[in-house]
Protein backbone atom coordinates (compact mmCIF):
# COMPACT_ATOMS: atom_id res chain seq x y z
CA UNK A 1 0.00 0.00 0.00
CA UNK A 2 1.53 3.27 -0.80
CA UNK A 3 -0.21 6.90 0.92
CA UNK A 4 -1.80 9.33 -0.79
CA UNK A 5 -3.06 12.76 -0.21
CA UNK A 6 -4.80 15.13 -2.24
CA UNK A 7 -7.55 17.62 -2.27
CA UNK A 8 -10.51 16.54 -4.12
CA UNK A 9 -13.53 19.40 -5.15
CA UNK A 10 -11.58 21.64 -2.10
CA UNK A 11 -11.72 18.84 0.72
CA UNK A 12 -8.50 17.21 1.39
CA UNK A 13 -7.95 13.30 1.22
CA UNK A 14 -5.49 11.18 2.66
CA UNK A 15 -5.68 7.37 2.29
CA UNK A 16 -3.66 4.19 1.60
CA UNK A 17 -4.11 2.99 -1.71
CA UNK A 18 -2.77 -0.29 -3.74
CA UNK A 19 -0.68 1.48 -6.45
CA UNK A 20 -2.57 -0.09 -9.11
CA UNK A 21 -5.71 1.62 -8.18
CA UNK A 22 -6.99 4.40 -10.81
CA UNK A 23 -7.64 7.67 -9.90
CA UNK A 24 -10.89 7.48 -11.38
CA UNK A 25 -11.66 4.27 -9.29
CA UNK A 26 -10.41 6.54 -6.25
CA UNK A 27 -12.78 9.20 -7.16
CA UNK A 28 -15.90 7.20 -7.29
CA UNK A 29 -15.42 4.13 -4.56
CA UNK A 30 -13.34 6.21 -1.79
CA UNK A 31 -13.83 9.73 -2.37
CA UNK A 32 -17.40 9.45 -3.27
CA UNK A 33 -17.59 11.13 -6.61
CA UNK A 34 -19.66 9.05 -8.54
CA UNK A 35 -20.36 11.94 -10.57
CA UNK A 36 -17.87 10.54 -12.89
CA UNK A 37 -18.47 8.06 -14.81
CA UNK A 38 -15.93 4.86 -16.74
CA UNK A 39 -16.75 4.64 -20.23
CA UNK A 40 -14.08 2.61 -21.89
CA UNK A 41 -10.49 0.47 -20.85
CA UNK A 42 -9.09 2.38 -23.68
CA UNK A 43 -8.29 6.02 -23.05
CA UNK A 44 -10.80 7.12 -26.09
CA UNK A 45 -14.41 8.28 -24.35
CA UNK A 46 -13.16 11.09 -22.06
CA UNK A 47 -16.33 10.20 -19.65
CA UNK A 48 -14.05 10.34 -16.94
CA UNK A 49 -12.21 14.10 -17.50
CA UNK A 50 -11.58 15.94 -14.68
CA UNK A 51 -8.93 18.63 -13.63
CA UNK A 52 -5.67 17.71 -11.98
CA UNK A 53 -4.03 20.55 -11.09
CA UNK A 54 -6.52 22.79 -13.24
CA UNK A 55 -6.14 21.18 -16.56
CA UNK A 56 -8.24 18.30 -17.90
CA UNK A 57 -6.46 14.81 -17.50
CA UNK A 58 -8.95 11.34 -18.35
CA UNK A 59 -9.14 9.83 -14.74
CA UNK A 60 -9.17 6.88 -15.81
CA UNK A 61 -5.72 7.13 -17.35
CA UNK A 62 -3.83 8.49 -14.10
CA UNK A 63 -3.21 6.13 -11.51
CA UNK A 64 -4.07 7.34 -7.74
CA UNK A 65 -0.60 7.42 -6.69
CA UNK A 66 0.38 9.53 -9.15
CA UNK A 67 -2.19 11.94 -8.21
CA UNK A 68 -0.54 12.54 -4.94
CA UNK A 69 -0.26 15.84 -3.40
CA UNK A 70 -2.86 17.14 -6.60
CA UNK A 71 -5.82 19.55 -6.51
CA UNK A 72 -8.54 17.38 -7.86
CA UNK A 73 -11.85 19.13 -9.72
CA UNK A 74 -14.69 16.75 -10.65
CA UNK A 75 -18.20 18.00 -11.84
CA UNK A 76 -19.47 17.42 -8.43
CA UNK A 77 -17.22 20.27 -7.58
CA UNK A 78 -17.70 22.27 -10.52
CA UNK A 79 -20.92 24.21 -9.00
CA UNK A 80 -20.72 27.11 -6.70
CA UNK A 81 -24.24 27.46 -4.87
CA UNK A 82 -25.81 27.46 -8.21
CA UNK A 83 -25.27 25.83 -11.57
CA UNK A 84 -21.75 26.57 -13.26
CA UNK A 85 -22.60 28.48 -16.74
CA UNK A 86 -21.56 25.32 -18.32
CA UNK A 87 -23.73 23.25 -16.56
CA UNK A 88 -26.59 25.57 -17.45
CA UNK A 89 -26.08 26.02 -21.23
CA UNK A 90 -25.67 22.35 -21.52
CA UNK A 91 -29.15 22.38 -19.65
CA UNK A 92 -30.95 24.88 -21.68
CA UNK A 93 -29.24 24.28 -25.32
CA UNK A 94 -30.49 20.78 -24.87
CA UNK A 95 -26.60 19.44 -24.89
CA UNK A 96 -27.26 16.26 -23.26
CA UNK A 97 -29.57 12.94 -24.01
CA UNK A 98 -28.66 10.08 -21.78
CA UNK A 99 -25.67 12.08 -20.05
CA UNK A 100 -23.22 9.44 -19.70
CA UNK A 101 -20.53 11.59 -21.51
CA UNK A 102 -22.17 14.60 -19.89
CA UNK A 103 -19.76 15.00 -16.53
CA UNK A 104 -16.82 14.69 -19.12
CA UNK A 105 -17.71 16.71 -21.57
CA UNK A 106 -18.26 19.98 -19.18
CA UNK A 107 -15.19 19.27 -17.56
CA UNK A 108 -13.42 19.45 -21.05
CA UNK A 109 -15.11 22.05 -21.97
CA UNK A 110 -14.46 23.78 -18.82
CA UNK A 111 -10.42 23.32 -19.92
CA UNK A 112 -11.23 24.31 -23.08
CA UNK A 113 -12.17 27.89 -22.05
CA UNK A 114 -9.32 28.34 -19.39
CA UNK A 115 -7.15 27.57 -22.11
CA UNK A 116 -8.99 29.63 -25.03
CA UNK A 117 -11.42 31.98 -23.66
CA UNK A 118 -13.18 32.83 -27.15
CA UNK A 119 -12.89 30.08 -29.44
CA UNK A 120 -14.04 29.64 -32.76
CA UNK A 121 -16.45 26.88 -33.47
CA UNK A 122 -13.49 24.71 -35.06
CA UNK A 123 -11.95 25.48 -31.97
CA UNK A 124 -14.59 24.21 -29.83
CA UNK A 125 -14.63 20.79 -31.63
CA UNK A 126 -10.94 20.17 -31.66
CA UNK A 127 -10.98 21.06 -27.81
CA UNK A 128 -13.34 18.34 -27.35
CA UNK A 129 -12.19 16.07 -29.53
CA UNK A 130 -11.53 13.72 -26.66
CA UNK A 131 -14.67 13.54 -25.53
CA UNK A 132 -17.20 10.82 -26.99
CA UNK A 133 -20.61 11.15 -27.22
CA UNK A 134 -23.23 8.86 -28.71
CA UNK A 135 -26.50 10.42 -28.26
CA UNK A 136 -26.14 13.98 -29.49
CA UNK A 137 -24.72 14.64 -32.61
CA UNK A 138 -22.23 17.21 -30.76
CA UNK A 139 -24.61 20.32 -32.25
CA UNK A 140 -25.95 21.07 -29.06
CA UNK A 141 -22.37 20.61 -26.98
CA UNK A 142 -21.04 23.14 -29.77
CA UNK A 143 -23.50 25.31 -29.10
CA UNK A 144 -23.65 25.23 -25.00
CA UNK A 145 -19.67 26.01 -25.32
CA UNK A 146 -19.86 29.04 -27.90
CA UNK A 147 -23.01 30.03 -25.80
CA UNK A 148 -20.63 30.42 -22.18
CA UNK A 149 -17.80 31.85 -24.18
CA UNK A 150 -19.87 34.55 -25.15
CA UNK A 151 -21.39 35.54 -21.79
CA UNK A 152 -18.51 35.17 -20.30
CA UNK A 153 -17.21 37.68 -23.28
CA UNK A 154 -19.57 39.98 -22.19
CA UNK A 155 -19.47 39.93 -18.85
CA UNK A 156 -15.78 41.52 -19.64
CA UNK A 157 -17.19 43.90 -21.80
CA UNK A 158 -20.04 44.82 -19.29
CA UNK A 159 -16.73 44.85 -16.51
CA UNK A 160 -14.63 47.33 -18.81
CA UNK A 161 -17.22 49.78 -19.72
CA UNK B 1 -10.33 -3.55 -16.36
CA UNK B 2 -7.98 -3.36 -13.28
CA UNK B 3 -4.34 -4.01 -13.98
CA UNK B 4 -2.40 -6.68 -12.64
CA UNK B 5 -0.50 -5.76 -9.32
CA UNK B 6 2.91 -4.31 -9.02
CA UNK B 7 5.17 -2.51 -6.93
CA UNK B 8 5.72 1.39 -7.47
CA UNK B 9 8.72 4.07 -6.01
CA UNK B 10 8.94 7.44 -7.07
CA UNK B 11 12.59 8.17 -7.67
CA UNK B 12 13.33 11.68 -6.08
CA UNK B 13 16.49 12.44 -9.28
CA UNK B 14 17.72 10.51 -12.20
CA UNK B 15 20.20 8.92 -10.42
CA UNK B 16 17.90 7.03 -8.40
CA UNK B 17 15.58 6.04 -10.91
CA UNK B 18 18.19 4.42 -13.21
CA UNK B 19 19.35 2.72 -9.77
CA UNK B 20 15.26 1.43 -9.09
CA UNK B 21 15.56 0.30 -12.78
CA UNK B 22 18.60 -1.73 -12.74
CA UNK B 23 17.49 -3.24 -9.58
CA UNK B 24 14.51 -3.92 -11.12
CA UNK B 25 16.03 -5.62 -14.44
CA UNK B 26 13.48 -6.93 -16.84
CA UNK B 27 10.57 -6.23 -14.52
CA UNK B 28 10.84 -3.04 -13.86
CA UNK B 29 9.26 -0.70 -16.01
CA UNK B 30 9.54 3.36 -16.59
CA UNK B 31 6.17 5.39 -16.00
CA UNK B 32 6.16 8.81 -17.51
CA UNK B 33 2.73 9.92 -18.23
CA UNK B 34 1.19 6.70 -18.40
CA UNK B 35 -0.64 7.44 -21.45
CA UNK B 36 0.10 4.55 -23.21
CA UNK B 37 1.38 2.33 -20.95
CA UNK B 38 -2.08 2.58 -18.27
CA UNK B 39 -3.78 1.31 -21.38
CA UNK B 40 -1.79 -1.86 -21.78
CA UNK B 41 -2.17 -2.48 -17.85
CA UNK B 42 -5.40 -1.92 -17.66
CA UNK B 43 -6.03 -4.79 -21.17
CA UNK B 44 -3.44 -6.88 -19.02
CA UNK B 45 -1.23 -6.74 -21.93
CA UNK B 46 1.69 -5.88 -20.16
CA UNK B 47 2.85 -7.26 -16.63
CA UNK B 48 5.48 -5.28 -14.58
CA UNK B 49 6.36 -6.38 -11.23
CA UNK B 50 7.54 -2.44 -10.71
CA UNK B 51 6.56 0.72 -11.84
CA UNK B 52 9.24 3.58 -11.86
CA UNK B 53 7.54 7.03 -11.64
CA UNK B 54 9.66 9.40 -13.36
CA UNK B 55 6.50 11.75 -13.90
CA UNK B 56 7.86 14.32 -10.79
CA UNK B 57 11.80 14.94 -11.93
CA UNK B 58 11.54 18.08 -12.97
CA UNK B 59 14.92 18.75 -13.99
CA UNK B 60 13.90 16.16 -16.98
CA UNK B 61 10.84 18.50 -18.10
CA UNK B 62 11.12 22.02 -20.82
CA UNK B 63 13.31 23.01 -23.55
CA UNK B 64 16.87 24.46 -23.83
CA UNK B 65 19.09 25.71 -26.41
CA UNK B 66 22.57 24.40 -26.76
CA UNK B 67 25.05 25.28 -29.20
CA UNK B 68 23.02 24.59 -32.93
CA UNK B 69 20.75 22.61 -31.62
CA UNK B 70 17.40 22.17 -28.55
CA UNK B 71 17.45 19.80 -25.57
CA UNK B 72 14.22 19.01 -25.32
CA UNK B 73 13.66 17.09 -21.66
CA UNK B 74 12.32 13.48 -21.90
CA UNK B 75 8.73 14.80 -19.39
CA UNK B 76 8.24 17.63 -21.50
CA UNK B 77 4.47 16.88 -22.26
CA UNK B 78 2.96 17.18 -25.93
CA UNK B 79 0.71 20.09 -24.79
CA UNK B 80 4.09 21.93 -23.47
CA UNK B 81 5.71 21.19 -27.03
CA UNK B 82 2.41 22.83 -28.57
CA UNK B 83 3.46 25.96 -26.80
CA UNK B 84 6.77 26.29 -26.53
CA UNK B 85 8.29 29.44 -27.74
CA UNK B 86 12.01 27.80 -28.58
CA UNK B 87 10.21 25.32 -30.40
CA UNK B 88 7.96 27.17 -31.96
CA UNK B 89 10.65 29.45 -33.13
CA UNK B 90 13.20 26.96 -33.75
CA UNK B 91 11.61 23.70 -34.60
CA UNK B 92 8.41 24.10 -35.88
CA UNK B 93 7.89 20.60 -37.35
CA UNK B 94 7.40 19.43 -33.65
CA UNK B 95 5.31 22.01 -32.51
CA UNK B 96 2.82 21.82 -34.98
CA UNK B 97 2.87 17.81 -35.09
CA UNK B 98 2.20 18.28 -31.35
CA UNK B 99 -1.07 20.10 -32.14
CA UNK B 100 -2.15 16.88 -34.32
CA UNK B 101 -1.63 14.10 -31.35
CA UNK B 102 -4.34 12.41 -29.16
CA UNK B 103 -6.64 15.30 -27.24
CA UNK B 104 -5.85 17.92 -25.03
CA UNK B 105 -6.50 15.62 -21.80
CA UNK B 106 -3.65 13.13 -23.44
CA UNK B 107 -1.83 15.91 -24.44
CA UNK B 108 -1.52 17.48 -20.78
CA UNK B 109 -0.20 13.93 -19.62
CA UNK B 110 1.44 12.70 -22.64
CA UNK B 111 5.37 13.02 -22.83
CA UNK B 112 8.15 12.85 -25.73
CA UNK B 113 10.02 10.78 -24.28
CA UNK B 114 6.96 7.64 -23.66
CA UNK B 115 6.04 8.85 -27.43
CA UNK B 116 9.22 7.97 -28.74
CA UNK B 117 9.95 4.94 -26.10
CA UNK B 118 7.07 3.53 -26.95
CA UNK B 119 7.85 3.52 -30.12
CA UNK B 120 4.25 2.56 -32.07
CA UNK B 121 4.90 2.35 -36.09
CA UNK B 122 1.38 5.13 -35.73
CA UNK B 123 2.92 7.45 -33.37
CA UNK B 124 3.82 10.99 -34.76
CA UNK B 125 6.74 11.82 -33.04
CA UNK B 126 9.63 9.24 -34.30
CA UNK B 127 8.89 10.22 -37.68
CA UNK B 128 9.49 13.84 -36.54
CA UNK B 129 12.50 13.41 -34.90
CA UNK B 130 14.29 11.29 -37.56
CA UNK B 131 13.40 14.05 -40.57
CA UNK B 132 15.05 16.45 -38.30
CA UNK B 133 18.26 14.02 -37.70
CA UNK B 134 17.56 14.28 -34.15
CA UNK B 135 19.03 12.14 -31.37
CA UNK B 136 18.10 10.33 -28.14
CA UNK B 137 20.57 11.03 -24.81
CA UNK B 138 20.09 7.85 -22.62
CA UNK B 139 21.28 7.55 -19.02
CA UNK B 140 21.81 3.91 -17.57
CA UNK B 141 24.07 2.56 -15.02
CA UNK B 142 27.20 2.79 -16.98
CA UNK B 143 26.70 6.72 -17.87
CA UNK B 144 25.19 8.75 -20.55
CA UNK B 145 25.11 7.69 -24.48
CA UNK B 146 23.30 9.53 -27.20
CA UNK B 147 21.88 7.28 -30.15
CA UNK B 148 20.92 9.03 -33.62
CA UNK B 149 16.81 8.64 -34.36
CA UNK B 150 18.05 6.52 -37.14
CA UNK B 151 19.52 3.89 -34.63
CA UNK B 152 17.14 4.20 -31.95
CA UNK B 153 13.71 2.57 -33.35
CA UNK B 154 15.02 -0.99 -34.05
CA UNK B 155 11.55 -3.00 -34.43
CA UNK B 156 7.74 -2.79 -33.70
CA UNK B 157 7.45 -0.80 -30.27
CA UNK B 158 11.02 -1.82 -29.89
CA UNK B 159 13.84 0.63 -29.30
CA UNK B 160 17.55 0.23 -28.42
CA UNK B 161 16.79 0.84 -24.82
CA UNK B 162 18.11 -1.94 -22.20
CA UNK B 163 16.58 -2.29 -19.06
CA UNK B 164 17.72 -0.23 -16.79
CA UNK B 165 18.27 2.85 -19.34
CA UNK B 166 16.33 6.02 -18.81
CA UNK B 167 15.59 8.44 -22.04
CA UNK B 168 16.38 11.49 -20.61
CA UNK B 169 16.29 13.87 -23.28
CA UNK B 170 15.95 14.64 -27.08
CA UNK B 171 18.32 17.03 -28.95
CA UNK B 172 17.05 18.39 -32.53
CA UNK B 173 18.81 21.38 -34.91
CA UNK B 174 17.81 24.57 -34.75
CA UNK B 175 16.55 24.95 -38.51
CA UNK B 176 17.32 28.53 -39.69
CA UNK B 177 14.75 30.55 -41.63
CA UNK B 178 15.59 28.71 -44.91
CA UNK B 179 14.08 26.06 -43.73
CA UNK B 180 10.26 24.64 -44.04
CA UNK B 181 8.47 21.90 -42.72
CA UNK B 182 4.97 20.17 -42.80
CA UNK B 183 4.00 16.99 -41.32
CA UNK B 184 0.82 15.70 -43.32
CA UNK B 185 -1.26 13.66 -41.29
CA UNK B 186 -3.63 11.24 -42.78
CA UNK B 187 -6.46 9.99 -40.52
CA UNK B 188 -10.42 9.50 -41.01
CA UNK B 189 -11.88 10.43 -37.77
CA UNK B 190 -11.01 13.09 -34.82
CA UNK B 191 -8.54 12.04 -31.87
CA UNK B 192 -6.95 8.83 -34.04
CA UNK B 193 -3.77 7.68 -35.79
CA UNK B 194 -2.19 8.27 -38.50
CA UNK B 195 -2.95 5.26 -40.84
CA UNK B 196 0.36 7.41 -42.85
CA UNK B 197 2.08 10.55 -41.82
CA UNK B 198 4.55 11.65 -43.95
CA UNK B 199 7.25 14.59 -41.97
CA UNK B 200 9.28 16.80 -44.25
CA UNK B 201 11.63 19.64 -44.14
CA UNK B 202 13.44 21.49 -46.80
CA UNK B 203 15.65 24.10 -47.54
CA UNK B 204 14.94 25.92 -50.18
CA UNK B 205 17.27 28.44 -52.36
CA UNK B 206 16.49 30.46 -55.49
CA UNK B 207 13.44 28.60 -56.19
CA UNK B 208 14.93 25.41 -55.49
CA UNK B 209 15.02 22.63 -53.40
CA UNK B 210 18.39 22.68 -51.92
CA UNK B 211 18.09 20.03 -49.59
CA UNK B 212 14.74 17.99 -47.93
CA UNK B 213 14.82 15.44 -45.56
CA UNK B 214 11.43 13.14 -44.85
CA UNK B 215 10.52 10.84 -42.12
CA UNK B 216 7.27 8.65 -43.22
CA UNK B 217 4.77 7.21 -40.13
CA UNK B 218 2.93 4.19 -40.20
CA UNK B 219 5.09 2.52 -43.70
CA UNK B 220 6.86 -0.16 -41.97
CA UNK B 221 7.33 -1.62 -38.26
CA UNK B 222 9.83 1.42 -37.64
CA UNK B 223 9.32 4.96 -39.04
CA UNK B 224 11.80 5.45 -41.93
CA UNK B 225 13.29 7.82 -44.07
CA UNK B 226 11.52 8.15 -47.67
CA UNK B 227 15.40 7.96 -49.47
CA UNK B 228 14.37 8.06 -52.87
CA UNK B 229 11.89 11.11 -52.81
CA UNK B 230 14.80 12.84 -50.88
CA UNK B 231 17.15 12.14 -53.62
CA UNK B 232 14.39 13.30 -55.96
CA UNK B 233 13.71 16.71 -54.73
CA UNK B 234 17.14 17.98 -54.15
CA UNK B 235 17.46 20.17 -57.07
CA UNK B 236 14.00 20.05 -58.07
CA UNK B 237 12.16 23.04 -58.72
CA UNK B 238 9.99 24.31 -55.85
CA UNK B 239 7.01 23.78 -57.48
CA UNK B 240 4.14 21.51 -56.64
CA UNK B 241 4.17 19.82 -60.26
CA UNK B 242 8.36 19.13 -59.08
CA UNK B 243 7.23 17.98 -55.93
CA UNK B 244 4.90 15.88 -56.76
CA UNK B 245 6.77 14.08 -58.59
CA UNK B 246 9.74 13.67 -56.27
CA UNK B 247 7.01 12.63 -54.08
CA UNK B 248 5.66 9.45 -56.37
CA UNK B 249 8.76 8.01 -55.46
CA UNK B 250 8.12 8.26 -51.57
CA UNK B 251 7.30 4.60 -51.08
CA UNK B 252 10.02 2.91 -52.47
CA UNK B 253 11.87 0.29 -50.23
CA UNK B 254 8.94 1.20 -47.71
CA UNK B 255 7.27 -2.44 -46.32
CA UNK B 256 3.78 -0.94 -44.91
CA UNK B 257 1.59 -3.17 -43.02
CA UNK B 258 -2.30 -4.25 -43.78
CA UNK B 259 -4.75 -3.54 -41.32
CA UNK B 260 -8.28 -2.89 -40.60
CA UNK B 261 -7.44 0.87 -41.60
CA UNK B 262 -5.89 0.31 -44.94
CA UNK B 263 -3.94 -2.28 -47.19
CA UNK B 264 -0.19 -1.80 -47.52
CA UNK B 265 -1.22 -0.70 -51.29
CA UNK B 266 -3.74 1.82 -50.05
CA UNK B 267 -0.64 2.81 -47.62
CA UNK B 268 1.86 3.75 -50.03
CA UNK B 269 -0.34 5.17 -52.56
CA UNK B 270 -0.67 7.81 -49.31
CA UNK B 271 2.59 8.22 -48.63
CA UNK B 272 3.18 9.06 -52.42
CA UNK B 273 0.46 11.80 -52.38
CA UNK B 274 1.00 12.81 -48.90
CA UNK B 275 5.11 13.56 -49.43
CA UNK B 276 4.19 15.58 -52.32
CA UNK B 277 2.31 17.38 -50.26
CA UNK B 278 4.71 17.62 -47.43
CA UNK B 279 7.37 19.05 -49.77
CA UNK B 280 5.38 21.56 -51.30
CA UNK B 281 4.12 22.92 -48.38
CA UNK B 282 7.87 22.59 -46.57
CA UNK B 283 9.17 24.50 -49.97
CA UNK B 284 6.96 26.70 -49.75
CA UNK B 285 5.58 25.77 -53.28
CA UNK B 286 2.80 27.23 -54.92
C1 LIG C 1 -6.61 8.32 -26.81
C2 LIG C 1 -5.18 8.39 -27.26
C3 LIG C 1 -4.88 8.86 -28.54
C4 LIG C 1 -3.56 8.94 -28.96
N1 LIG C 1 -3.30 9.42 -30.21
C5 LIG C 1 -2.02 9.53 -30.62
C6 LIG C 1 -1.70 10.04 -31.92
O1 LIG C 1 -2.58 10.42 -32.69
N2 LIG C 1 -0.40 10.12 -32.28
C7 LIG C 1 0.61 9.74 -31.45
O2 LIG C 1 1.76 9.83 -31.82
N3 LIG C 1 0.35 9.27 -30.22
C8 LIG C 1 -0.94 9.16 -29.80
N4 LIG C 1 -1.20 8.67 -28.55
C9 LIG C 1 -0.09 8.17 -27.75
C10 LIG C 1 0.55 9.20 -26.88
O3 LIG C 1 1.27 10.12 -27.63
C11 LIG C 1 1.47 8.41 -25.97
O4 LIG C 1 0.65 7.62 -25.15
C12 LIG C 1 2.30 9.25 -25.05
O5 LIG C 1 3.06 10.21 -25.71
C13 LIG C 1 3.23 8.38 -24.26
O6 LIG C 1 3.88 9.18 -23.30
P1 LIG C 1 3.68 8.87 -21.77
O7 LIG C 1 4.54 9.83 -21.05
O8 LIG C 1 2.25 8.85 -21.42
O9 LIG C 1 4.32 7.40 -21.71
P2 LIG C 1 4.01 6.18 -20.75
O10 LIG C 1 2.67 5.62 -21.05
O11 LIG C 1 4.30 6.56 -19.35
O12 LIG C 1 5.15 5.18 -21.25
C14 LIG C 1 5.09 4.59 -22.53
C15 LIG C 1 6.25 3.62 -22.70
O13 LIG C 1 7.48 4.32 -22.74
C16 LIG C 1 8.33 3.96 -21.65
N5 LIG C 1 8.91 5.23 -21.18
C17 LIG C 1 8.24 6.39 -20.91
N6 LIG C 1 9.12 7.37 -20.60
C18 LIG C 1 10.36 6.81 -20.66
C19 LIG C 1 11.66 7.34 -20.45
N7 LIG C 1 11.88 8.64 -20.14
N8 LIG C 1 12.72 6.49 -20.59
C20 LIG C 1 12.52 5.20 -20.93
N9 LIG C 1 11.31 4.65 -21.15
C21 LIG C 1 10.24 5.47 -21.03
C22 LIG C 1 7.43 3.28 -20.66
O14 LIG C 1 8.15 2.33 -19.89
C23 LIG C 1 6.41 2.64 -21.55
O15 LIG C 1 6.91 1.44 -22.06
C24 LIG C 1 -2.51 8.56 -28.09
C25 LIG C 1 -2.79 8.10 -26.81
C26 LIG C 1 -4.11 8.01 -26.38
C27 LIG C 1 -4.40 7.53 -25.00
S1 LIG D 1 -13.22 6.01 -19.18
FE1 LIG D 1 -13.02 6.32 -21.32
S2 LIG D 1 -11.39 7.74 -21.38
FE2 LIG D 1 -11.55 7.34 -19.28
S1 LIG E 1 -25.63 12.30 -24.05
FE1 LIG E 1 -25.52 10.17 -24.26
S2 LIG E 1 -23.42 9.89 -24.71
FE2 LIG E 1 -23.61 11.99 -24.76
Amino acid sequence: MNHVSMRIDGVRYDDDVEPRLLLVHYLREVAGRTGTPVGCDTSNCGACTVLMNGVSVKSCSVLAVQADGAEITTIQGLANGEWHPLQRAFHEEHALQCGYCTPGMIMAAADLLRDNPRPSEQEVRDGLEGNLCRCTGYQNIVRAVLRVAGEMAGEQAGAAS
Amino acid sequence: MIPARFDYVRPGSVEDAVRALAGGGDDARVIAGGQSLLPLLRLRLAFPDLLVDVGGLSELRGVRETAGSLEIGALTTIYELTRDPLLTAHCGLLAETATLIADPAVRHRATIGGALAHADPAGDLPAVVLALGGSLLIRGPEGEREVRAGDFFTDYMTTSLSPGELLVAVRVPRLGGDWGFRYEKFRLTAQSWAIVGVAAVARRSNGHVAEARIGLTNMGSVPVRATAAESAAAGAEASAAALREAGSRADEGTSPPSDLRGSADYRRHLARVLTGRALAAAAGAS
